[in-house]
């Protein structure tokens, strides 16, 4: 399994958000994570780049593995789980430099300095990304000029630079409109291919077209986690069948 | 090309496949009963299970399709066909069966001749192979131009399987002892005579999928 939950609890304060989650992810697969808001699937999402470490009053028990190791043991690094680790997030969040800088940014920061190697790898990157051909005539002009959709595919370019294992990306086209959501959609089922995808989404028809595999979340518990084909055919617990069907509340 | 297109492409490559299917059974079926071939019978009669195959593969996939990928429009009209071309192609090919069966049956080893010229079975047989064929290329070409003329072929075969009966009460009438091999003719004309109407629900089926237009339980002489 790429990615692991065993007997997760998370708090904010007294607030017990996930509630002895256990999850098995493997690896070049997607699985998408739905739930009403609140539900502790971002929550959940943000545990395994560590991204709720700097929240105050947070606390967590249990294991996160990714690739068998616990990522919350004192022996890792932060810095290097973010390079196997990448996040793209729901609203696109380019730094103010031109295209290629956005994407050869995370090799840099990691010491890479031979140029032909970036160049190649913000090829690459862009590639896969599905935005070479919108952008390799104008590479240095800034990534502001880009659209929406075209920012949000730049960033998932920049988490793919740096060679990670696992993508995590949380609610990545719900700013986005249908066309550019179609095409990120087409891209995330082109990544798994390489990539271990998690997804945090609200959209229910994006979780079923694009993932193998859906986790459930309500209350902070997961309720349920299964094929994403049966999940949406013929859910076991009937609280996500009144979810799914909208009879939820 | 999407997944999701790629997805209902698939599909589509499924049905066509059961559709040649369907169309071999039939052919198959005539020249066993015409030629009294009982190894061709039976070669119907066992690769019934493959057509019934496809039928339950198809439907779950065409579930899936929809509960995964939502369609509206032009693929919502495609899949909902899909799964009703299935489940016609599978009576056809129930029926094909059940011809084969009869064919084999050995309370009427040896049927006349002459009868079945002068019922027009052949002639019935070849008119429902065309109707399907002709199906298949509308399905195949997304063009409904073919369906006056399948509707059309569709009343010939009727008015064959009106004949025939007045021609077997006569034949009945003349050959007391031929009569367990009549009623099984009766019912292989019967068979071909539903396996016409099935050619017409399919063409009706395209309709819907290609042009978005209701046929069903409109009179067929209506048609522009």
């Amino acid at each position: 399994m790429m990615i692991e939950a065993k007997n997760i609890n998370f708090y904010y304060g007294n607030f017990h958000a996930l509630k002895g989650i256990n999850i098995a992810i493997p690896a070049n697969t997607v699985t998408a994570l739905i739930g009403p808001s609140g539900c502790g699937k971002s929550t959940f999402l943000r545990l395994f780049n560590r991204m709720n470490d700097t929240i105050e009053n947070a606390k967590l028990t249990g294991e996160c593995l990714v690739n068998g190791q616990n990522i919350y043991d004192k022996t890792v690094q932060v810095d290097a789980l973010r390079k196997n680790v990448g996040m793209v997030f729901q609203k696109p969040n380019p730094f103010p430099k031109s295209i290629y800088e956005n994407v050869a940014y995370g090799l840099k920061v990691n010491g890479v300095s031979d140029k032909k190697y970036i160049a190649e790898r913000v090829e690459q990157s862009l590639v896969a990304a599905a935005l070479w051909d919108e952008v390799k005539d104008k590479l240095h002009q800034s990534a502001f000029a880009l659209s929406g959709g075209q920012q949000q595919r730049l960033c998932i370019a920049r988490a793919l630079a740096i060679s990670p294992s696992v993508l995590l990306m949380d609610e990545p086209a719900s700013a986005l409109d249908p066309i550019s959501t179609s095409k990120i959609e087409e891209l995330i089922h082109g990544l798994k291919e390489k990539y271990t995808i998690v997804i945090v989404t609200h959209n229910m028809q994006q979780a079923a077209r694009v993932s193998d595999k859906t986790g459930f979340f309500m209350y902070g518990e997961l309720i349920e986690y299964s094929d994403t084909k049966k999940m949406f055919l013929n859910p076991e617990n009937i609280q996500t069948q009144n979810y799914i069907t909208g009879r939820f509340g | 090309m999407k997944h999701t297109e790629l997805e209902i492409q698939e599909l589509k490559i499924q049905v066509k496949q059961m559709w040649n299917l369907v169309i071999a059974q039939l052919s198959k079926t005539k020249i066993a009963l015409l030629e009294n071939n009982t190894a061709l019978a039976l070669e119907v009669i066992s690769q019934e299970k493959r057509v019934n195959a496809y039928e339950l593969k198809i439907e779950s996939d065409c579930e899936n399709y929809i509960a995964l990928y939502s369609p509206v429009a032009v693929d919502l009209r495609l899949a909902l066909s899909l799964i009703k071309v299935s489940n016609t192609l599978e009576r056809i090919g129930d029926f094909a069966e059940g011809i084969a069966r009869h064919t084999i049956s050995q309370e009427c080893k040896t049927i006349d001749v002459k009868i079945i010229e002068d019922l027009g079975i052949e002639k019935m047989i070849d008119i429902v192979l065309e109707m399907l064929l002709d199906g298949y290329i509308a399905f195949e070409t997304e063009n409904t131009k073919l369906t006056e003329k399948i509707m059309s072929l569709d009343i010939q075969v009727d008015e064959l399987y009106k004949n025939g009966f007045y021609i077997l009460a006569e034949y009945i009438k003349e050959n007391p002892l031929e009569t367990m091999c009549a009623l099984r003719l009766i019912i292989i004309l019967r068979k071909v005579e539903r396996i016409g109407d099935h050619c017409n629900n399919i063409i009706e089926d395209i309709v819907f999928y290609v042009d978005a237009e209701v046929l069903k339980h409109n009179n067929k002489t209506s048609l522009k």
